[in-house]
C-alpha cells in the first residue's frame, strides 16, 4: 500500500486540447501584453495586432471550454489532497476561469470607453461600453493590474502541476497531460 | 506512464528545486518582456516622461499639444484619392462627419498662443461605416529629427538645465537643420484658419487592384495667407488664436483641401526630416470643412486619442517608424490624462485673463 493515492481520472480528449491550446495562447497573450507596452518600436503595432484577435479567440475558446467543463466535470482529486490544496485547486481554477473570461471584455470595453475603433481579422467589432474617461481608467486599470495576477496565478498553476508530478505524483499532472493512454491504468 | 509514488523518507529536495527553477526562469523572461531588465529600453512612459512638462500644469491635459480647440465639420472627398486608395472615405460623393482639434505644439496647457511655433491640426474623419481615419499634423514643413530615438534625445536637450545641450544635439544632428531654418526663420501667420498642416509621417495606401503606394498628405487652407511678424503676436491676448478661429468659423465655415504627396521609387519613406523632391505626384483627395468652433474642456476633440495608426482599410502604415512611436506614446498620455479628468473639469471656468469667452 503506497503512501499517496493515486487519481486515475483524467480530463477528456478535448479539453485537454483546450487546456494545452489555450495555455499557449494565454502565455503568449500575457507576454505580448507586457511587452507592447513597453516599447515604441515599430514592433509595438504588430504586437496589439496580434493582441487584439488572440485575445477575442480567447474569450471564444473560454466560452466553449466552460459549457464542456459544465457538461463533463472534472476527474475527482486524489482522495488523500490535504483540504488546504483542494480549496486552493478549487479557488485558482476558478480565478483561472474568471480572468478568461474578463480579461478580453476588459480589453475591449477599455478601447469601448475611450472611442477607439477595436479591429480584429479586419471587422470592427462593436463598441461594448459608453465612451466615458471613467470607465476607461477603471478598465484599463482593471485589465492591466489583473494581466500581472494573471501571470502569478499562471505560475502557481505550473508550480503546482510540476510539485503534483515531480513530487506528490498522484496523477493529478497526469490528468490534463498531453497524450492518449490512460496513466494508472 | 504511470505515476511512482516516492518513496517515503527522502526529502524531494532535486525536484523542488527544478520547480522553483522553472517558476524563476519563466518569471525572468516576462520581466525581461516586459522592459523591466532593460532600464536603456525607449518605453513610451520615457518618452512622454521627457516632455517635461510641469506635474501641476499637466493633470488632464495631453502630455503634448497641450493647449488646443475642438471644431467639427465634414470631409467632402473629391473622389480623386479613390484612384490610389480603396478607402471608402475617398470614394467620389462620399462625405463623413470630422472631430478635429487645432493646438499648440506645447507639453505646457497655459502656454499664451503666441509662444509656440508649433501649431497643429488633428482630424478624427468618422464615416458611418466602419473606416475610420484619425491624424495629427503640424505646420512644420519637415520633422525635426529621423528616428524615435533622435526625437527623444531632442526632448532630453531641449529640457535640459545644460546651456550647451542643444547646441549639442544640433551639431550631433545635422538633419535638424532645415527644421531649425524654419522655426527660427519661417513665415507666422495670425490665424490657425491661414495654417498648412503637413503629415509629415509616410504610410501605405492600396488601391482597388492591390497596388500599394506610399504617401504623405497635407491639408492646405483656403484662407488667403497673411503672414506677421510674431513679434505683434506678444501684444495679443494669451488665447487670441482661439478667439480668432472661433470669431473666423462662427462667421464662415473654413476649408482645407487634403492633399496626397505619392513618393517616387527611392524618396525617404522612413524619415520625416527628408522632404521628397518637388514635382512628385499630387491628388487633391477633399476638401476638410470646419463649420464649428468648440473649447476643448466640454468639446468632443477632448476624449479622442489622435492616434495616428487609426487607419481605413485601404490605408496601413509605412517603414516609417513615427507613427508606431507616436501611437504608443499617444496610448499612455490617453491613459494618464483620462484618470485624472477630475482637474480638467469639464465646464471649464477660463480665468479672467484668458481670451476665450464663455
Amino acid at each position: 500500500m503506497s503512501a499517496v493515492i493515486v487519481a486515475t481520472g483524467r480530463f477528456s480528449p478535448i479539453q485537454r486540447a483546450l487546456h494545452w491550446l489555450m495555455a499557449l495562447a494565454i502565455l503568449a497573450m500575457l507576454f505580448i501584453g507586457v511587452a507592447m507596452v513597453s516599447t515604441i518600436a515599430p514592433a509595438y503595432l504588430t504586437l496589439v495586432s496580434i493582441h487584439k484577435p488572440l485575445g477575442l479567440a480567447i474569450l471564444l475558446l473560454v466560452i466553449a471550454r466552460i459549457v464542456i467543463r459544465l457538461r463533463r466535470g472534472a476527474p475527482a482529486l486524489p482522495r488523500d489532497l490535504p483540504a488546504p490544496m483542494r480549496l486552493a485547486a478549487g479557488l485558482s481554477h476558478l480565478a483561472f476561469y474568471g480572468l478568461m473570461l474578463a480579461m478580453p471584455l476588459l480589453g475591449w470595453a477599455m478601447l469601448s470607453a475611450a472611442d477607439y475603433p477595436v479591429k480584429v481579422f479586419g471587422l470592427t467589432l462593436p463598441p461594448i461600453a459608453p465612451h466615458s474617461d471613467a470607465l476607461h481608467t477603471l478598465f484599463w486599470n482593471a485589465h492591466r493590474i489583473l494581466a500581472f495576477a494573471f501571470f502569478a496565478l499562471v505560475l502557481l498553476h505550473l508550480g503546482a502541476a510540476l510539485f503534483h508530478l515531480l513530487v506528490r505524483r498522484d496523477g493529478v499532472f497526469q490528468a490534463m497531460a498531453p497524450g492518449i493512454g490512460e496513466p494508472g491504468a | 506512464m504511470p505515476p511512482e509514488p516516492r518513496p517515503p523518507g527522502r526529502a524531494p529536495i532535486a525536484p523542488l528545486a527544478g520547480i522553483a527553477a522553472v517558476v524563476v526562469v519563466l518569471g525572468g523572461a516576462f520581466a525581461y518582456a516586459g522592459g523591466f531588465l532593460s532600464p536603456s529600453r525607449l518605453s513610451p512612459v520615457k518618452l512622454v516622461n521627457a516632455f517635461g512638462q510641469p506635474a501641476s500644469d499637466a493633470l488632464g491635459h495631453r502630455r503634448n499639444h497641450a493647449k488646443g480647440i475642438c471644431f467639427t465639420g465634414r470631409f467632402d472627398s473629391s473622389g480623386q484619392a479613390a484612384a490610389i486608395s480603396r478607402a471608402a472615405l475617398f470614394a467620389a460623393g462620399a462625405s463623413a462627419p470630422v472631430i478635429g482639434r487645432f493646438n499648440l505644439g506645447t507639453p505646457v496647457f497655459a502656454s499664451p498662443d503666441d509662444s509656440v511655433r508649433v501649431r497643429g491640426m488633428s482630424i478624427d474623419i468618422r464615416p458611418n461605416q466602419p473606416g475610420e481615419w484619425r491624424s495629427a499634423m503640424i505646420n512644420a514643413p519637415i520633422f525635426p529629427v529621423s528616428t524615435p530615438a533622435d526625437f527623444y534625445a531632442l526632448l532630453l536637450a531641449s529640457g535640459s538645465k545644460d546651456q550647451g545641450a542643444m547646441p549639442r544635439f544640433i551639431a550631433a544632428h545635422p538633419g535638424f537643420a532645415p527644421f531649425g531654418a524654419w522655426a527660427t526663420k519661417g513665415p507666422w501667420t495670425g490665424s490657425y484658419a491661414e495654417e498648412r498642416y503637413n503629415g509629415l509621417n509616410s504610410f501605405r495606401v492600396t488601391d482597388q487592384s492591390g497596388t500599394v503606394r506610399t504617401v504623405r498628405w497635407s491639408m492646405l487652407p483656403a484662407a488667403p495667407v497673411q503672414n506677421v511678424d510674431p513679434a505683434t503676436l506678444k501684444d495679443a491676448a494669451p488665447d487670441a488664436l482661439e478667439k480668432e478661429i472661433t470669431d473666423r468659423v462662427t462667421a464662415a465655415p473654413q476649408r482645407w483641401t487634403l492633399q496626397f504627396t505619392v513618393a517616387a521609387e527611392g524618396d525617404p519613406t522612413a524619415d520625416p526630416s527628408k522632404p521628397w523632391p518637388a514635382g512628385r505626384q499630387t491628388i487633391d483627395a477633399g476638401t476638410l470643412v470646419v463649420d464649428k468652433i468648440e473649447p476643448e474642456a466640454d468639446g468632443p476633440c477632448r476624449d479622442i486619442n489622435y492616434d495616428p495608426t487609426v487607419l481605413p482599410d485601404g490605408m496601413t502604415t509605412s517603414d516609417d517608424p513615427f507613427p508606431a512611436a507616436r501611437s504608443s506614446a499617444y496610448a499612455v498620455s490617453f491613459n494618464r490624462r483620462t484618470a485624472e479628468a477630475a482637474d480638467y473639469p469639464r465646464t471649464e471656468t477660463y480665468p479672467e485673463t484668458g481670451g476665450t469667452s464663455q
